[in-house]
């Protein structure tokens, strides 16, 4: 069953037509990448999907429900996460604060005001947020400033962010762009590791085949604002279109 | 203790000592000594001491917190004024009615010119604030002459109603027959002191919103507003809606700046327009951040500065300045008071700015931030923050 299902959806910049009918489905507890080159409008149609961009045509709807004209809050409260392309984190906050607030918004909803409650008698949420923190392997830096962090554990940090909510669908920007060889294993084992322990979907933007080829289930790509195949990694390697418009160009 | 991790409850009670024995730390100086122009233990002074510290501490919950720099603070001093002036004119002198009501009127205030103001962030905020108390300080000014007395500034007349008023209460705000002006002399040897009783009150009530900010720091609540400065995208984006929390902290601090505008007008009963004027919301806004915005202590420091700088340097005139350099020669003691005379009396604004724009270009934590080098140096590099987070971004 789809648990995502995009129809018809169009965006247009100015004189730019970033998207075009584009039709796509995502399955129920699979890893859907979405691949395609520089500027093929990927974090375009990831955009449409969260609140941040309004589709001039076409409907999303996730789990029958439409996501158009919803607030990116409301629709983080449905069950879907994303992390960014370039990542997006609570830079002045320590670690910890940063996995927290997330756990505070999956258990409290989008607002309350526990003005005097302690964050320190939290035990719940300290616990989940320590366990989160383990599976990411920065439980030895809960007490840095996010800030000074490397790229590549600011990334991990996001992810966390997102994981600990334990999203339905959870929507991935290049997550290992600027990562190290190691560091982008580490990411691939995490993500799989957490497919197994829970229901979840991914959808996954990805220029590093060899992500996309070790964790999608399905791939769809993307040029020119248009989704040219959807197919299994096994016969999008050897699909001539793909090699022309895309794979030609990168590692396979 | 009280809820609070231990060194919050040093601080508490740091703060505690300080303001109960702020008589006897505030005077010094014996009484007939020529420092004793420096001495700031005086009823008046010591008030403003604590109802600025007031007015600065919930300022930081939106200022210090959320980012959002609101440049129509005294609007809701102002309103909590009138409103307190009103409860002495119908209900009589006991200031609690007053200050209850000038905390729920500044809160409703809040929450219209909140919502209003809301809706931008950034700069664009700030000036909707701004237009907000200008509106407010316009309309009390002229337009709701009825209700504020216009340019005389409203005060209590005899042939007011005061229903709850008995000849056996004092014809003065009190609290419960407490006079607010009364005040008992101390004197030590060429010392002086005075315990008054309207600065216990207000000191009391301050240390109450002290604790109370305190906890909202440290609460989920408050680790919101800090995400919301930090990154309000991934805050939305993290299934949090920022719009009622920056709500909730434009009302809470409204409601401060009512409540120190209701404390003013319990030690004076009057209140004028003036108090809301522009330049009253940009002297909080410098007191929070020459203080160290974001921090618990900060705002509190910063209004004592600001406060004792308005009321001692102000006072230094020339025949003050003639009398500390008369040992002299003539011809130097006039150049140096031609040279230190634009800085006091009445220019000690130009001392203020001053001192601010060294705070901000080298301190831009504020005066915490200073103290917290001065103790690492002591401690040999390797203290730990005292207070909250030492971020602040001043020129926000
Ligand atoms: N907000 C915007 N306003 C105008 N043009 C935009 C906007 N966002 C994206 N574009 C343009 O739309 C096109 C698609 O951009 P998009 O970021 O979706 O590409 P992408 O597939 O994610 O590329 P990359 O792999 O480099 O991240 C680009 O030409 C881009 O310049
Ligand atoms: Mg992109």
């Amino acid at each position: 069953m789809a648990i995502l299902e995009i129809k018809n959806v169009g965006k247009r910049f100015g004189g730019l037509q970033a998207l075009s009918d584009v039709n796509l489905s995502v399955a129920e507890n699979t890893v859907h990448a979405i691949i395609g080159p520089n500027g093929a409008g990927k974090s375009t149609l990831l955009n449409c999907l969260v609140g941040k961009l309004i589709p001039d045509t076409g409907s999303v709807t996730f789990q029958g429900q439409s996501l158009l004209g919803r607030k990116p809050y409301q629709i983080n409260q449905m069950g879907v996460s994303r992390v960014f392309q370039t990542p997006e984190i609570f830079a002045e906050l320590t670690v910890f604060e940063n996995v927290m607030i997330p756990c505070f918004a999956a258990r409290d909803g989008s607002f309350q005001l526990n003005a005097l409650a302690a964050v320190r008698g939290q035990g719940d949420i300290k616990d989940t947020a320590e366990a989160i923190l383990e599976d990411v392997k920065l439980l030895d830096k809960r007490h840095m400033t996010a800030s000074s962090m490397s790229r590549g554990d600011k990334r991990r940090l996001e992810m966390a962010m997102c994981l600990v909510q334990e999203p339905k669908l959870l929507l991935l920007d290049e997550p290992t762009a600027g990562m190290a060889r190691a560091d982008t294993n580490n990411t691939i084992d995490l993500l799989k590791e957490i497919k197994e322990k829970r229901d979840i979907t991914m959808a996954i933007i990805e220029h590093d085949m060899h992500v996309v080829f070790s964790m999608a289930e399905r791939i769809t790509v993307l040029a020119q604002g248009t989704p040219l195949v959807e197919d299994t990694p096994e016969n999008i390697k050897g699909h001539p279109k793909v090699r022309e418009a895309y794979l030609g160009e990168a590692q396979v | 203790m009280l809820g609070l991790e231990k060194k919050d409850t040093s601080l508490l009670i740091v703060v505690a000592i300080l303001t109960m024995c702020a008589p006897f730390i505030l005077n010094p100086f014996p009484t007939d000594s020529a420092m004793a122009q420096f001495n700031a233990g005086y009823p008046d002074l010591m008030q403003r001491f604590v109802i600025f510290g007031i007015f600065a501490i919930g300022f930081n919950i939106l200022f210090g917190l959320t980012g959002y720099l609101s440049f129509g603070h005294a609007a809701f001093l102002g309103i909590g004024s009138y409103s307190a002036v009103w409860m002495f004119k119908l209900l009589g002198y006991n200031i609690l009615p007053g200050i209850f009501l000038s905390v729920i009127t500044s809160g409703l205030f809040a929450l219209l010119i909140g919502y209003i103001s809301l809706r931008r962030s950034g700069i664009y905020f700030s000036i909707l604030t701004l237009a907000f108390a200008q509106m407010s300080f316009a309309l009390a000014y002229s337009v709701l002459t009825p209700l504020t007395n216009g340019e005389t500034g409203l005060q209590v007349y005899n042939s007011d109603p005061q229903y709850f008023h008995s000849d056996a209460m004092p014809n003065i705000p009190h609290l419960f027959g407490q006079e607010m002006q009364s005040t008992f002399k101390l004197s030590m040897g060429g010392w002086s002191f005075d315990f008054n009783t309207g600065y216990y009150i207000c000191a009391l009530i301050m240390l109450v919103m002290f604790y109370l900010a305190i906890r909202i720091f440290r609460s989920p609540f408050g680790l919101m507003l800090k995400a919301i400065k930090t990154n309000q995208t991934r805050l939305n984006y993290t299934g949090l809606n920022s719009r009622p929390y920056t709500l909730a902290a434009f009302v809470i601090s409204g409601m401060y700046a009512g409540l120190a505008g209701g404390l003013m007008a319990s030690m004076d009963p009057l209140a004028g327009a003036e108090r809301m004027q522009w330049t009253a919301s940009g002297e909080v806004v410098l007191m929070t951040i020459l203080g160290g915005a974001g921090t618990l202590i900060g705002p509190v420091l910063g209004a004592g500065f600001i406060k004792y700088f308005e009321n001692i340097f102000s006072k230094i005139n020339d025949t003050v300045l003639h009398q500390w350099f008369a040992f002299l020669p003539d011809g130097i003691e006039d150049f140096l008071i031609a040279i230190v005379h634009p800085f006091v009396g009445k220019g000690w604004h130009l001392t203020l700015g001053l001192m601010f724009m060294a705070i901000v270009i080298f301190l831009p934590g504020g005066l915490v931030e200073g103290g917290q080098k001065i103790a690492r140096k002591f401690r040999g590099g390797k203290a730990k923050d005292t207070t909250a987070t030492t971020d602040s971004t001043p020129a926000e």
